[in-house]
């Protein structure tokens, strides 16, 4: 059995997990970062279109390319790589357990990232009848197919779910000379981003079907056929809005859940995202062990991945080199609730009457949110009792559409700790609406 | 060649058959429609092992499951075949009455099986902390047990090869020519020629039986339907019947013998006994049956959904023995549930049949009752994995994260006596892709395991039969390499 220590072990090497990796070595700590994969990346190697690091390189970077940037970077590091290294295990006492082709090799680190990215939900999860066949997949696993191995699965294509993945696979599938006869959306609303629904599908001319789910799946071998129907708004099936579809592949696109069983082995709690519940610190309820990226909440940006995985890694290296960060736990960590149209916010605590050295070391916090539907012409506001700490318009949110924004050292330590605080949405008034129009 | 036996399926019922005869000198082959064991109504079921009070007292079904459970432990243990006794609780709710479970209760005495009344909320609730406050009195049964029904039959299958008998998949019988003396058994690819016919064909035994001249009976299908959820630890502790309706034996809950916990089946006669498909209404009808007994099950728990047929007989009990129309014609038909609790008995009383109809049956002196331990990643302690790995790498390399499986277990299960040919084959054989992300991130590598190993292509590998295909040719980037490779010359790429 191999045996290691270091100061900072970071799980998972997706974008996440090398951004902490990165930042954690600025600290000034040993860094290993532990991959199941035989090579860094995480889900971006798979994803061959542009459109990553927007924000962060000011360029539209395809995937792979954006993830070579930080491969590139954590090459001019000390940082130590295990690849084709799953880990199994993992307990309170920061001891991981992994395996790899040599054999069970076990780490103590003194403080640890979770960067785990998520995994697909599947037929399974969301319950549609009919036969058993091939040509079902989950838009992930089709894109791997296309993208990585080189082979098409399928030749006409029914998508279930307006996600990112499944209207990015209608074009490449497109391009590949395949027909995809419809995207289907349960919703009222696209689930991804409007972006995507302009490039992958209008521009294609393919068909997005909303407020319809699919109702049965024929074909006792291979897909011969889709049926969807219209939902009311309990998404009940319609009678006699049923509308087929002859096919032979159908891709799931139908949400995400973060990758969470080490972090429940180790004891950590987790949220409504069904990520590890977290403070501004983004520290979960085991004292030194963070996350980040898809396995804390479901990104749609990369660029915002990055941001919170460099925040991670360094107060994971803080916490590594001695540093004691205020815990979830303490009775002066507030909740921060969801209120009314908010579908999740995080943190979920937040720590006051932090230190002010230590605080301003910090920096301001990041707080992220997710609108529960499609909302125009809204404050994003939050409230501490009566007391206002933050308070935004926006022309237009989406639940597709991730809200981050900061609030300062200074409003966190104003904080009652008898009050939660709530974050929710308040629509414009119509009198300040109709002004601004005049205006 | 001439067998002295043909078996016809390879469920539960033929596999445990073909075990039971290669104690003897036989020669005998095992012929299967589908691409492996255990791929009709032996994969899709509850997986019990009923204690054996249910069944009307006389028929073959009381007697064969009463005769069989206790021979569960023995075999279980030798063929490595994970089996767990939790015990049942039939459970009558406020205002069924208390009728049905003395019935039962009664059976269960005069058939010397371990039986008790318990009508104490507490002590109930103690043995089944989540089960409905509105239940009234339970009758429980220490002696039902859960199992994997296709590693049954997939252990029966390879102890029947390792002790000589043949096995040959996706070959259909589709006539049977009786030549007197033997019968020619007709498949698309070749006939085999066979002594004795043994019918164990499930669905379909009265297709069978008439091919060879017996029209006695009729099966007709019954589908039920299962939702199955995710690990749960013990928040299902035993198998909980409801009390029964004429049809079925109503909607259960129970956990699996790996930890699962499914709901279901519910019962509904149809036509078609290809139709294994699931419907809206009947998984509804499949949650609300199960919320009767476990209220506040976690649906959201949910990872796939699944249907099986009843084999139901004209006669509605097993038909077991020499047809009276065609000799040496052996049925093992109409093997509806219990049939999995059954299928030792029912191999025994075939092999007695085969003795009473004449045919002289002469032990083997060199019978190996077991068959190489299967190594379960999962299960071992971190120190057997660790040297594992170190002795062939392949067991250090995760293929299924849901379910720990790895490259080392998937190679196994393709090298086995009557092994994995394709990607259910090697599912079934070590739970790769039967996790909570169902084959989203293993399916792609364990095609290529397979590719590897059976030296072919990639797209020539199948879900199951050979009409389940995964791909449609290549990608446009990937043609021209590929194509380029072959006649040695450089394609740049577009
Ligand atoms: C299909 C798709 C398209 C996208 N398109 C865009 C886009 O156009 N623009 C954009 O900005 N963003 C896009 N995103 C979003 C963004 O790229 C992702 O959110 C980001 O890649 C998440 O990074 P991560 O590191 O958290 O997770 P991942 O990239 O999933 O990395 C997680 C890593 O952890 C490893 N791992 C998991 N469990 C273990 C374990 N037990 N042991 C060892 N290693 C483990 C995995 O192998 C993996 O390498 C897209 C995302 C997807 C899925
Ligand atoms: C919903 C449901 C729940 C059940 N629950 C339980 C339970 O909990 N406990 C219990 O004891 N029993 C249960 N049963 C019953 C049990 O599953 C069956 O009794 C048992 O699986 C029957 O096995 P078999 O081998 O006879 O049939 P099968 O498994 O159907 O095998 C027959 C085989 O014959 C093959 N075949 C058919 N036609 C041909 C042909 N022309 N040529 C070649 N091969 C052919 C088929 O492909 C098949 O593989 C349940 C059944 C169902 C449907």
């Amino acid at each position: 059995m191999m045996q290691k220590e270091t100061d900072v072990a970071v799980i998972g090497g997706g974008p996440a997990g090398l951004a902490a990796a990165i930042e954690a070595n600025k600290g000034g700590c040993s860094v290993t970062i532990i991959e199941r994969d035989d090579g860094l990346g995480g889900i971006l190697q798979q994803c061959i279109h542009p459109g990553f690091g927007l924000h962060e390189f000011k360029e539209e970077l395809a995937g792979p390319e954006y993830a070579q940037r930080y491969i590139d970077m954590l090459g001019e590091t000390k940082v130590d790589v295990m690849l084709g290294t799953m880990v199994l295990d993992m307990t309170p006492k920061k001891e991981i357990l992994a395996i790899n082709e040599q054999g069970v090799v076990k780490v103590q680190a003194k403080a640890i990232v979770l960067a785990m990215g998520c995994r697909e939900r599947t037929r399974g999860a969301i319950k549609i009848p009919g036969y058993r066949p091939t040509g079902v997949y989950t838009a992930g696993t089709a894109q791997r197919f296309v993208n990585i191995e080189g082979f098409m699965p399928g030749t006409r294509y029914v998508i279930l779910g307006s996600g990112d993945i499944g209207m990015i696979m209608a074009r490449r599938l497109t391009w590949e000379g395949a027909k995809v006869e419809a995207v289907v959306e349960i919703m009222s609303y696209p689930s991804g981003l409007i972006r995507n629904k302009v490039q992958c599908l209008d521009d294609f001319g393919i068909p997005l079907y909303l407020s319809h789910t699919v109702v049965r799946v024929h074909g006792k071998d291979r897909v011969t056929g889709i049926t969807i129907a219209r939902v009311d708004e309990n998404w009940k099936m319609v009678p006699g809005t049923e509308i087929f579809f002859s096919c032979d592949t159908l891709l799931l696109s139908v949400g995400l859940i973060p990758e969470n069983e080490v972090s429940r082995k180790a004891g950590i709690r987790l949220a409504r995202t069904n990520g590890p519940e977290v403070n501004q610190f983004l520290q979960t309820n085991v004292e030194g062990v963070f996350a980040c990226g898809n396995v804390l909440q479901v990104h749609d940006l990369v660029d915002n991945v990055a941001i919170e995985a460099k925040r991670a890694g360094a107060m994971a290296a803080m916490y590594a080199t001695g540093i004691r960060l205020p815990s979830i736990n303490s009775p002066d960590a507030v909740p921060l609730v969801a209120g009314r149209g908010i579908g999740y916010v995080l943190p979920i605590k937040v720590n006051t009457g932090v230190d002010l050295a230590l605080a301003s070391r910090i920096g301001p916090v990041n707080v992220s949110l997710r609108v529960k539907r499609p909302v125009d012409d809204v404050y994003v506001r939050v409230k501490n009792g009566a007391k206002e700490v933050y308070k935004k318009f926006f022309k237009h949110l989406r639940p597709s559409e991730m809200v981050i924004f900061e609030l300062s050292a200074a409003a966190l330590n104003a904080i009652d700790k008898a009050q939660p605080i709530e974050a929710y949405l308040e629509p414009k008034p119509a009198k300040e609406l109709s002004e601004a129009k005049v205006a | 060649m001439l067998y002295d036996f043909a078996i016809i399926g390879a469920g539960v019922t033929g596999t445990a058959i073909a075990r039971e005869l290669s104690k003897y000198k036989v020669s005998a082959i095992v012929i299967e429609k589908l691409s492996d064991v255990a791929c009709e109504t032996s994969k899709a079921n509850s997986g019990i092992i009923h204690a054996g009070y249910d069944a009307p007292s006389g028929s073959w079904k009381a007697k064969m499951n009463v005769r069989s459970n206790p021979l569960y432990d023995d075999i279980c243990k030798e063929l490595y075949i994970p089996f767990r006794r939790l015990g049942s609780l039939v459970v009558a709710l406020a205002g069924q009455g208390t009728d049905y479970i003395e019935e039962l209760y009664q059976h269960g005495v005069e058939r010397d099986i371990p039986v008790e009344i318990i009508k104490e909320l507490s002590q109930i609730k103690k043995m089944e902390p989540n089960i409905t406050d509105d239940v009234e009195v339970v009758l429980h049964a220490p002696t039902a047990g859960v199992i994997s029904p296709f590693t049954l039959a997939i252990a029966l299958a390879e102890n029947a090869n390792i002790n000589g008998v043949e096995f040959v998949f996706n070959a259909p019988v589709q006539a049977i020519e009786n030549m007197g003396k033997f019968f020619i058994v007709d498949t698309p690819g070749k006939s085999f020629q066979a002594r004795a016919i043994i019918n164990a064909s499930g669905l379909f035994a009265d297709e069978i039986s008439r091919m060879a001249g017996d029209e006695s009976f009729k099966i007709t299908p019954r589908k039920g339907e299962y939702i199955l959820l995710d690990k749960m630890g013990d928040y299902v502790r035993k198998v909980l019947f409801p009390v029964p309706t004429k049809k079925s034996k109503g909607i259960l809950v129970s956990p699996t013998v790996d930890g699962n916990v499914f709901l279901g089946p519910n019962a509904r006669d149809q036509d078609s006994k290809l139709d294994n498909s699931t419907s809206l209404h009947g998984l509804d009808e499949v949650i609300e049956g199960g919320r009767k007994l476990i209220p506040r099950i976690p649906l959201v728990e949910s990872i796939t959904n699944f249907a099986g047929l009843r084999a139901v007989s004209s006669t509605n009990d097993f038909i077991i023995g020499e047809s009276k129309v065609t000799p040496k014609l052996f049925q093992a038909a109409g093997i509806q549930s219990p049939g999995l609790s059954s299928c030792l008995g029912i191999a025994e009383e075939v092999v007695d049949a085969v003795k009473a109809s004449g045919i002289e049956l002469k032990l083997k002196e060199n019978f190996n009752p077991t068959r190489e331990k299967p190594i379960v990643f999962a299960e071992l302690p971190w120190s057997e994995r660790d040297a594992l790995a170190q002795w062939n790498k392949q067991f250090g390399h995760i293929i299924c994260r849901c379910e720990t499986v790895t490259e080392g277990e998937i190679v196994q299960a393709i090298r086995r006596p009557v092994g994995a040919r394709t990607v259910d084959g090697v599912k079934f054989r070590t739970r790769v892709g039967m996790g909570r992300c169902q084959g989203g991130f293993c399916t792609p590598r364990v095609i290529k395991i397979l590719a590897r190993e059976l030296g072919v292509e990639e797209d020539e590998i199948v879900k199951r039969e050979p009409s389940t295909k995964y791909f449609f040719g290549e990608t446009k980037e990937f043609r021209q390499p590929r194509a380029a490779s072959v006649n040695g010359s450089e394609v740049a790429r577009p």
